[in-house]
């Protein structure tokens, strides 16, 4: 076998063994995705028909934010522990490893929102039809945010305190997400067509996958050449 | 070992700065197969640097590095296979094992090791009966030798090593003196700093590169 897909294969079931290891990791972006849904009742009041109003908003912005919140995990413990500079050394494209971080990195953070997401939406009493155009555009976004992300966090890797400058960093660049992912939810909530912005997202997606590992690989190189 | 046409490593002129302080300026040195390199110096003089250039994850102020009679950059994927390189920091994940450390880093290195591979390696870095414990629960000592196991796993040719001794007990020492000295007579080459006195006795020639802290 290609040297670089076993080379992915192990990184990438690395990862999933780390986080098998340590599962409560796993879980806080869950639980802050789950806490700001389910504060937005208590604080907006019970009128079904606002919450209805606001869930595509709402859900989208706490899914956005709570995988803001998990990106910095991508490489900052590599980047303390070593392992960041052996990746750096290997002669397998350094882009495939990076897309097998970001992989597993969605699998563990990513999908299980897109998961919670819809009980999160009956929540906030979001209209049934409206539930295909939120898992399909959540299954669209959130790999792009992702991956967008490994960018952020590669160039912020190696500073003490890179947290709030990727915040700065990534908002700009997941605002085109949010208001496609949001859009095509609300779109579908008020009973009109939602293929565009999803389409949208899936070009976006597209862009990413392509652009991002490459991109992110030459920013983890800036960083550790300082 | 996969062996290169010429596996040999130049260096020429290399200088280098660490904000406006100069560390080390037109430093030469040419490393054959065989031949182990003892970088010297006091604490500040840009031995790190130096080895962390050798790797390619810094890039000088001036000079080259030359793998083979090729600049670095020109054959990176050649140079990154014939290159081992343990840092300060031993690179391995706390809650796995050394044998699924080892079996990433093998497999990082384009050379997948199997799991009787890896547990040999262990065994001769003094290791036995620690395969399937996490890494968390080994002493420094312990952790620092699965690193240096995991040279040998990934065959690489030259090693670049930032201070090997760090943390290991007697025995431990002489398995790395032994285990630079057979590199070495195998062929290999060996780029290392240490502040401890190294036995490498079987040793015909150690280049010695003296590094100054400079003002």
């Amino acid at each position: 076998m290609n040297p670089a897909v076993v080379a992915f294969v192990a990184l990438f079931r690395r990862d999933l063994l780390l986080a098998m290891r340590r599962r409560g990791d796993m879980a806080n972006p869950l639980i802050f995705f789950v806490m700001v849904v389910s504060i937005f009742p208590l604080a907006l009041g019970g009128d079904p028909r606002l919450l209805a109003a606001v869930a595509p908003g709402v859900v989208w912005v706490a899914a956005l934010l709570a995988a803001l919140m998990s990106m910095d995990a991508l490489f900052r413990e590599d980047f303390a522990d070593g392992s960041l500079e052996q990746m750096l050394l290997s002669p397998c494209p350094h882009s495939v490893l990076v897309g097998a971080r970001v992989l597993a990195h969605w699998l563990l953070t990513g999908l299980p929102l897109v998961l919670l997401a819809p009980l999160l939406a009956l929540l906030l009493n979001l209209p049934t039809e409206a539930m295909p155009a939120l898992l399909l555009s959540l299954l669209l976004g959130t790999p792009v945010l992702s991956l967008v992300g490994a960018i952020g966090v590669a160039l912020t890797v190696g500073l003490r305190r890179g947290g709030m400058l990727l915040a700065l960093l990534m908002l700009p660049l997941y605002i085109p997400v949010l208001i496609f992912g949001a859009g095509a939810v609300e779109y579908a909530a008020s009973g009109q067509p939602w293929t565009a912005p999803v389409l949208f997202l899936a070009a976006i997606l597209a862009l990413a996958v392509t652009l991002a590992p490459p991109a992110a690989a030459a920013a983890l190189r800036v960083t550790m050449g300082e | 070992m996969t062996v290169a046409a010429d596996p040999r490593l130049e260096v020429r002129g290399l200088t280098a700065w660490r904000d406006d302080r100069e560390l080390f300026h037109a430093l030469s040195f040419t490393l054959e197969p065989g031949a182990i390199a003892h970088i010297e110096g006091p604490n500040g003089a840009g031995k790190t640097t130096l080895l962390r250039m050798l790797c390619g994850l810094l890039s000088p102020a001036a000079g080259e590095i030359l793998w083979a009679g090729q600049a670095m950059s020109r054959c990176a994927g050649d140079y990154a296979r014939a290159l081992g390189y343990v840092g300060h920091v031993d690179a391995l994940k706390l809650d796995l094992t050394p044998t699924e450390n080892l079996r990433v880093a093998s497999a990082l290195a384009g050379r997948p090791a199997s799991t009787a591979a890896v547990e040999a390696a262990l065994g001769y870095a003094g290791l036995r009966g620690f395969e399937d414990v996490p890494a968390r629960q080994l002493s420094a000592g312990q952790r620092r030798r699965a690193a240096l196991a995991r040279l040998q796993l990934q065959g690489a040719l030259l090693w670049v090593l930032d201070e090997p001794l760090t943390a290991l007990d007697v025995s431990g020492r002489a398995w790395v003196e032994a285990t630079i000295s057979d590199h070495a007579e195998a062929g290999g080459m060996v780029v290392l700093t240490t502040h401890q006195p190294m036995a490498l006795a079987r040793r015909r020639e150690v280049t010695r590169i003296a590094l100054e802290v400079a003002l």
